[in-house]
C-alpha cells in the first residue's frame, strides 16, 4: 500500500477512536503517471485529499507540481493510473466537465483574462452558475479581497502581479467549489502581500470549511498553513505527513527550507 | 461636392458589405488563430441560397410583399448559411486542430475550391440573375443637373448592417456567450478550466460568422443583382484585406475597415480609374501596415503579464 493510502487510514482510524465519523476523501489520485511525449513529468504518484483540509505539494521548480494540478483537470490527461473526485473517476473527462463538478482551480501564472475587467473575469469564474448568486459571491470575494472591490472595472491585464493573483482565486471562488486548486500563489510576490493571500486562504478554509489542495515552491508558508504535505522530486512522491512533522523533518529542511527560496520571512 | 457625396454614399454601402464580411475572418482569427479562406465562398453560397429562395417565393408561392420576402430570406440564409459555417468547422478544420499550423489553411483552401466547384456543377457557371426587386429612391439634392441620389436599395443594405452590428455588438459584449467567446479568444486554456465548452464556442463563433456573411451575401445580391460561383473570391480578399486593415481580431476594427475598403475601391473609381480599383484598395493595406503593423485598431503583440 502507498504511503498516501497508509496516511489516510491513520487519520480515519484516529476519528473513530475519538468517536466522530471519518472525514470522506474528497479527491483521490492513485498511481497517476503524465507524459508529456515520451518524457513522464509524474511517476505513480498517489496522494489524498480529504474534505475540510488544507493539503500541500512541495517541490522544487521543474518537480511536476503543476502537471499534477492540470492532470487533475484532464489537461494533460492521466495515462496511467486514477483520479476520483467525491466518489466518481475523472481520469477521462474533458476539462470543462470537470470544472462543472464544484472543483476549481487558480493556475500557475495566474492566467487572468487581460483584455477583460476585473468584474468580467470574476462573471467567468461563475459562468457555470446561476446568476441569482453572482452579486451574493460578488460580496463575498471582494470582502475576502478589498483590494478587487475598488478595481472592478480596470482591466485585469493592467492590474499588479498581486492583484491579478488575488483576482485568479476570487475568479475560482466564484463557481462556489468544493475543492479549491491553488498553484504557486505566492510566485513572485512581495513578502507582504504573500502573507494577505496566506491569510486569506487560512480564513476560507477555517471559516468557509473549503478543502484547499495548495502547490507550493514556498515550503515553509505552505507547511505552516498545511494540516498535511507531499513532497513531489522528480515526478514522484517522496514524502508525506502533517505539516508540522514536514516542518520539522531534517531533508525537507536541507532541501526546502534553509536558504533555499522557501526560506522563512518574517514580516 | 455633388460627386463627393454620391460616392460617399455608394463607398459606405459597399463597406458595409465588407465588413459584414470580414467579422467573420477577424472572429475565426480571434479564436483559433487562423485565416478561414473558405469564408468568401460561403458568402457566395449565402448569395445562391438567397437567390433561390427570393426566386421560390416570388415565382412559385407569389409572394407579392418585397419586405416579407426580404425578411424570410434574410433569415433562410442565415440559417442555412450559419449549418455549412458549422459544418465545415466541424469537417474541415476541429479534427485538424493541434496539427502543425499551416494544415487547417491548407484545409480552408480545399473548402473554398470545393464550395465554388459544387455551386458550379449544381447551379451552372453562368451569372444568375434576380429580376430588380427594390428600386427607386431619393434624390437628395441637385447641383448642374447632377443627382445626388439614394437608393432604397442603399438605404436599407445600411440600415439592416447598422441593425445587425448593433444587435452583434451587444451579444459579444453584454452576454453570457459573448464573454465566454472573449476568454476563449485570450486564452482557451482557462477558458475550459473555468467550465467552458471551447469546442462548442469555436462551432458557435463559425455559426456566427457564417450568419453574418450570409447577411452580406443576400444584400450583395439585392444590391447588383447578378451573382456567379466565383463571386466568393474578391469580396472574400476584399473583406479579409479590411480586417487586416482594421487590426485582425479586432471586431470594430473589421468594420471600419470594411467602411474604408469600400470607400476606397469607390472613390478611385470615381476620380482616378475603374481598373485599378482593386490596386488602390490593395496598396492603402500595404502602406498602413507598413506604419501600423497591427492595423488600425489592432493591439500591439506584447501584454503585460
Amino acid at each position: 500500500m502507498s504511503v498516501a493510502g497508509i496516511n489516510v487510514l491513520v487519520e480515519e482510524t484516529r476519528a473513530l477512536a475519538a468517536g466522530k465519523a471519518p472525514a470522506k476523501t474528497l479527491l483521490a489520485v492513485r498511481g497517476v503517471s503524465t507524459y508529456y511525449g515520451s518524457v513522464a513529468a509524474l511517476r505513480d504518484v498517489d496522494l489524498d485529499v480529504t474534505e475540510g483540509e488544507i493539503v500541500t505539494l512541495i517541490g522544487a521548480n521543474g518537480a511536476g507540481k503543476s502537471t499534477l494540478m492540470m492532470t487533475i483537470f484532464g489537461a494533460p490527461q492521466a495515462r496511467e493510473g486514477t483520479i476520483t473526485y467525491d466518489g466518481r473517476d475523472i481520469t477521462r473527462l474533458p476539462t470543462h466537465e470537470i470544472a462543472r463538478l464544484a472543483i476549481a482551480q487558480s493556475p500557475e501564472g495566474r492566467r487572468v483574462f487581460p483584455r477583460m475587467s476585473v468584474h468580467e473575469n470574476l462573471q467567468m469564474g461563475a459562468a457555470l452558475h446561476d446568476r441569482r448568486y453572482f452579486a451574493q459571491d460578488l460580496e463575498r470575494v471582494c470582502a475576502l479581497f478589498p483590494r478587487l472591490k475598488e478595481r472592478l472595472t480596470q482591466r485585469a491585464g493592467t492590474m499588479s502581479g498581486g492583484e491579478q493573483q488575488m483576482l485568479a482565486i476570487a475568479r475560482a471562488l466564484m463557481s462556489r467549489p468544493r475543492l479549491l486548486l491553488l498553484d504557486e500563489p505566492s510566485l513572485g510576490l512581495a513578502p507582504l502581500v504573500v502573507k494577505g493571500i496566506f491569510d486569506a486562504v487560512r480564513d476560507l478554509n477555517r471559516r468557509d470549511g473549503m478543502t484547499i489542495f495548495l502547490v507550493e515552491q514556498n515550503a515553509y508558508h505552505a507547511l505552516k498553513l498545511a494540516h498535511r504535505g507531499y513532497v513531489l522530486v522528480n515526478g514522484r512522491i517522496t514524502m508525506s505527513g502533517t505539516g508540522r512533522a514536514l516542518l520539522a523533518d531534517p531533508a525537507i529542511k536541507a532541501a526546502y527550507l534553509e536558504g533555499g527560496h522557501g526560506a522563512p520571512v518574517e514580516v | 461636392m455633388d460627386v463627393f457625396v454620391q460616392q460617399l454614399i455608394n463607398g459606405l454601402t459597399l463597406g458595409s458589405i465588407y465588413g459584414l464580411i470580414a467579422i467573420g475572418y477577424t472572429m475565426v482569427f480571434g479564436i483559433i488563430g487562423m485565416v478561414n479562406f473558405a469564408h468568401g465562398d460561403v458568402f457566395m453560397v449565402s448569395s445562391f441560397i438567397a437567390l433561390i429562395g427570393f426566386l421560390i417565393l416570388t415565382a412559385w408561392l407569389g409572394v407579392s410583399s418585397i419586405a416579407l420576402a426580404f425578411l424570410i430570406v434574410l433569415v433562410v440564409s442565415m440559417v442555412l448559411t450559419a449549418l455549412w459555417g458549422w459544418a465545415i468547422e466541424r469537417v474541415a478544420y476541429r479534427p485538424l486542430r493541434g496539427s502543425f499550423r499551416l494544415a487547417p489553411l491548407i484545409s480552408a483552401i480545399g473548402v473554398s475550391i470545393f464550395l465554388s466547384n459544387f455551386v458550379q456543377v449544381t447551379q451552372g457557371a453562368r451569372n444568375k440573375p434576380l429580376p430588380p426587386m427594390l428600386s427607386g429612391g431619393i434624390t437628395l439634392f441637385e447641383t448642374d443637373g447632377f443627382q445626388v441620389f439614394l437608393s432604397y436599395k442603399q438605404c436599407l443594405i445600411m440600415a439592416v448592417t447598422a441593425v445587425l452590428l448593433t444587435g452583434f455588438w451587444y451579444l459579444v459584449q453584454r452576454t453570457p456567450f459573448g464573454r465566454a467567446q472573449r476568454a476563449c479568444e485570450q486564452d482557451r486554456k482557462m477558458a475550459a478550466l473555468l467550465g467552458i465548452d471551447v469546442d462548442r464556442t469555436i462551432s458557435l463563433t463559425f455559426v456566427l460568422g457564417a450568419a453574418l456573411a450570409a447577411v452580406a451575401g443576400v444584400l450583395y445580391l439585392m444590391y447588383y443583382g447578378v451573382v456567379s460561383f466565383s463571386d466568393g473570391f474578391v469580396p472574400g480578399v476584399k473583406a479579409f484585406t479590411a480586417a487586416v486593415l482594421g487590426g485582425i481580431g479586432s471586431l470594430p476594427g473589421a468594420v471600419l475597415g470594411g467602411l474604408i475598403i469600400g470607400l476606397i475601391e469607390t472613390f478611385w473609381s470615381a476620380y482616378f480609374s475603374i481598373e485599378y480599383k482593386d490596386v488602390a484598395a490593395f496598396s492603402i493595406l500595404a502602406v498602413v501596415l507598413i506604419f501600423m503593423p497591427s492595423g488600425i485598431l489592432g493591439r500591439a503583440e506584447v501584454e503585460k503579464v
